[in-house]
């Protein structure tokens, strides 16, 4: 029986850019970073029954993943590490800049970000994967076991006792994530893309950081990703 | 009648503007609406079709198992056929069930919001879940698939010779579609909720799709990448599950029933929160322990991601394993034991009314009671030993879909009905497909229990080695077309309805809830004013309501006075 409650009138006084289920900025602001995040929270579980498989087999293998991960360029990997990790701090830089509402500077540094995301791209798939399918280390029925050529004697000598199946597991494992990790790269870079193309035509933001920092988010996590798997794959300990 | 929301709105609403269904009338106006209400319609169009194609696949399972040696179908049709039957009964009818049709229309207007969140991203996940829709379709026109729902690894990843590929990328898509909308609800519940309305002034059916959606969110991308993974197996030959590449195939088992297992909660938890909603209505009580049922929910949903194990009692997992699976699964009955008796304690001393839903959640009542307890048979490891894979569990786990799930459905879209459409359905023939729907649902499913106990093992398609099963399987199938009548009934009134139903007017049912203060359809934005929220939930008199008389009641009495004229 409470009674005397108020009520607040709802007409179409929304400021502009403020959607129509929303009160006020404010709300419409929190509701996408919640968003942002609750998404990646799912995208962790997306990657974690990849993450568990290697754990289960790199346990099943430990001696004969060792000897197999010496196939992979650590040089190429430390670059595309270094390379994300440079992208980071300029992807903070451009939602640095467009909470300053520096337009001119935040289209810059998300500017570089998208060019490290493709350098990273362009390492992976015109340099490191090439030279794995020369070799035919790709599983599947060619898979071509121990390796004859293309790499020094030490590490030749090392994989003569690695079984197909182990190796084959290995370098599944290793396409399987690394190749997940790379489209959400490709994601990344088309969506910073489109905050970059949205900057040019002037299209309508009221407040312009909020798709800039969920991207952000989002980049960081990729970032991330990469983080554990360069160790994992390709500094791993005896 | 006090309401839950009070104010001048009473007596002086705005000129009520056009409601949801009128405001835009184009084809066009529905395919890109941003309006949830209309999305829920458009999801409850299509798993309706879906519903209708799973059970279609039912009926041809229960025709070939008349006699022992099969009546019409080849063993590799059989096997399609169940399959078929269980991925678009699980990925593409229970899943999205009420979450997608009733939660997306109530939970806004249950917290007091215009829209869900993300409207657009909302509209999205339907046209995702089209879309794997359409390659389910294509993949059965192609001649289907033959893995069962789980897709169990190798033989789908290396050996079978049917549609897998497509059928896996299917059910991948219907998951990213349920994904949205569980981020969609959990950010709307935690933004959105209206002035005064506390997490415990939630009404439960929100909490439960809380829950659900957190369930969601975390379970679904796995099955996401483990289907992935297969995807990857069979095609790229990436050998992550099959022997013969260097994989272990229980890795996929153990993925898969990491989500599978609390995907079953997807599925029921929402429609306990329909029945609390029920229960409370025409009990006219508040709900008995509401804080125990709203944890019990979360409860649920917790535990619910620590026995997925109990799928793999007979895999060769370890014993211990095994044990610790099985405690846990035990835990499982407790909080579900909470909701089952704080609901017949809701009931107790409540001024009831039984009336369609009402008769719905009684069913479902019984029948979770039955379909939870037959569960523990099969948590304990001994006495699974010897049900596993027999029709015991086929006959419990549809216990707990169709006698729970479904039924909390029928009996939520019988309660919403009037809000949805403005329209009252004849409460009699609603009354009648509720009887028949348990009448038959019993008839078909309790003979499963003990001819699964006699050892009838499930996904065979004759049994002539042991003819003295067919008794059983002959009532199952009597009692399955029975169900079929009790589900083409509700499609033809309510169809009827939409044009011949009495007006319902804004509360036919004198229930609470933020939802049964705005007109009937409700308006695009849902409230003409922000509701203010003043009372808890489910704050009913049952004293009070003896003497009430709703439009529902009017209309049960005969009494329809001519009010609705006016």
């Amino acid at each position: 029986m409470a009674a005397g409650a108020t009520q607040v009138e709802h007409g179409h006084e929304h400021p502009e850019g403020v959607f129509h289920q929303f009160e006020n900025i404010d709300q419409q602001n929190e509701s996408y970073i919640v968003g942002m995040w609750t998404f990646l929270v799912t995208e962790v579980m997306f990657f974690g029954p990849l993450f568990l498989a290697y754990i289960l087999y790199r346990w099943q293998f430990q001696e004969y993943f060792w000897r197999t991960h010496k196939l992979l360029n650590i040089w190429l990997g430390g670059a595309n590490t270094l390379i994300l990790l440079f992208s980071s701090f300029t992807m903070a830089m451009g939602v640095h800049f467009a909470m300053k509402k520096d337009s001119r500077r935040q289209i810059a540094f998300l500017g570089i970000t998208a060019l490290c995301g493709v350098a990273f791209l362009v390492i992976k798939l015109a340099f490191e994967w090439p030279s794995k399918f020369a070799h035919h280390l790709y599983p599947g029925p060619n898979f071509a076991w121990p390796p004859h050529d293309g790499y020094d004697q030490a590490t030749l000598a090392l994989l003569r006792d690695v079984p197909s199946g182990a190796a084959e597991m290995f370098f599944s494992l290793y396409f399987g994530i690394t190749g997940l990790h790379g489209i959400h790269v490709l994601v990344g870079v088309l969506c910073i893309g489109t905050i970059i193309v949205m900057k040019f035509l002037k299209f309508p933001q009221v407040e312009p950081y909020i798709p800039t920092e969920m991207v952000g988010l989002y980049w960081h996590f990729v970032d991330l990703v990469w983080i554990f798997l360069y160790p994992l794959f390709y500094l791993m300990p005896r | 009648m006090s309401a839950t929301v009070v104010g001048k709105a009473e007596v002086e609403r705005p000129e009520p503007g056009p409601n949801y269904l009128t405001n835009g009338q184009t084809i066009a106006s529905w395919l890109l609406t941003k309006d949830h209400k209309r999305i829920a319609m458009l999801y409850l169009i299509s798993i309706s079709v879906f519903f209708a194609i799973g059970g279609f696949a039912a009926s041809l399972i229960r025709a070939e198992l008349i006699s022992p040696r099969g009546v019409m179908l080849e063993s590799e049709t059989y096997n399609r056929v169940f399959s078929l039957h269980g991925i678009v009964m699980v990925f593409f009818f229970l899943v999205p069930s009420i979450p997608a049709t009733l939660g997306n229309f109530l939970v806004p207007m249950m917290v007091g919001a215009r829209d869900l969140a993300f409207p657009r991203l909302n509209l999205l996940s339907w046209y995702i879940y089209v879309a794997g829709g359409i390659l389910m379709i294509l993949a059965m026109c192609m001649g289907g698939v033959d893995t069962g729902w789980t897709f169990y690894t190798p033989y789908s990843s290396l050996y079978s010779n049917s549609q897998v590929t497509l059928a896996v990328f299917a059910a991948f898509l219907a998951g990213f579609s349920s994904i949205f909308t569980g981020v969609n609800f959990i950010v709307t519940i935690h933004r959105m909720r209206a002035p005064g309305m506390t997490w415990f002034r939630l009404p439960l059916f929100v909490w439960a799709h809380y829950a659900t959606s957190v369930i969601i969110i975390l379970g679904t991308p796995v099955v996401a990448i483990t289907l992935l993974m297969l995807f990857g197996e069979r095609v790229l030959k990436l050998g992550f599950f099959s022997p013969e590449l260097g994989g272990d195939p229980v890795l996929f088992q153990h993925l898969f029933w990491f989500y599978s297992h609390p995907a079953v909660y997807i599925m029921i938890l929402p429609g306990m929160g329909v029945i609390s909603e029920l229960i409370t209505c025409f009990s006219r009580r508040r709900i008995f322990g509401y804080e125990f049922v709203a944890f019990s929910t979360l409860a649920i949903a917790g535990l619910g991601f620590l026995v997925w194990g109990h799928h793999l009692f007979v895999s060769g997992q370890s014993m211990y394993q095994g044990m610790v699976f099985s405690i846990i699964t035990f835990l499982v009955g407790v909080p579900s034991a909470i909701k089952v008796f704080n609901w017949a304690t809701t009931i107790y001393k409540g001024s009831v009314r039984l009336q369609t839903p009402m008769l719905y959640a009684l069913g479902f009542i019984g029948l979770f009671l039955i379909g939870g307890l037959t569960g523990l048979y099969l948590a304990s490891m001994a006495t699974d030993i010897m049900l596993t894979d027999t029709y015991f569990v086929v006959a419990h786990f549809h216990f707990v879909m169709v006698g729970g799930a479904v039924m909390a459905m029928m009996g939520g879209l019988h309660f919403w009905w009037p809000k949805i459409t403005g329209r009252m359905y004849p409460d009699n023939w609603g009354k009648l497909s509720a009887a028949i729907i348990f009448i038959g649902f019993n008839l078909t499913f309790l003979p499963q229990f003990v001819v699964g106990y006699l050892g009838m093992p499930r996904r065979y398609h004759y049994y002539f080695l042991w003819p003295e099963f067919q008794p059983y399987h002959l009532l199952s199938t009597a009692g399955a077309t029975v169900l079929a009548v009790g589900y083409l009934l509700p499609v033809c009134y309510l169809m009827w309805s939409l044009k011949y139903g009495k007006k319902a007017g804004d509360n036919p049912w004198g229930a609470k809830g933020l939802e049964w203060q705005t007109s009937s359809p409700p308006p695009t934005e849902n409230f003409p004013v922000v509701p203010v929220v003043t009372e808890e939930a489910y704050n009913y008199d049952p004293e009070l309501a003896e003497k009430e008389e709703t439009l529902a009641d009017k209309l049960e009495h005969g009494l329809e006075a001519k009010e609705d004229e006016k």
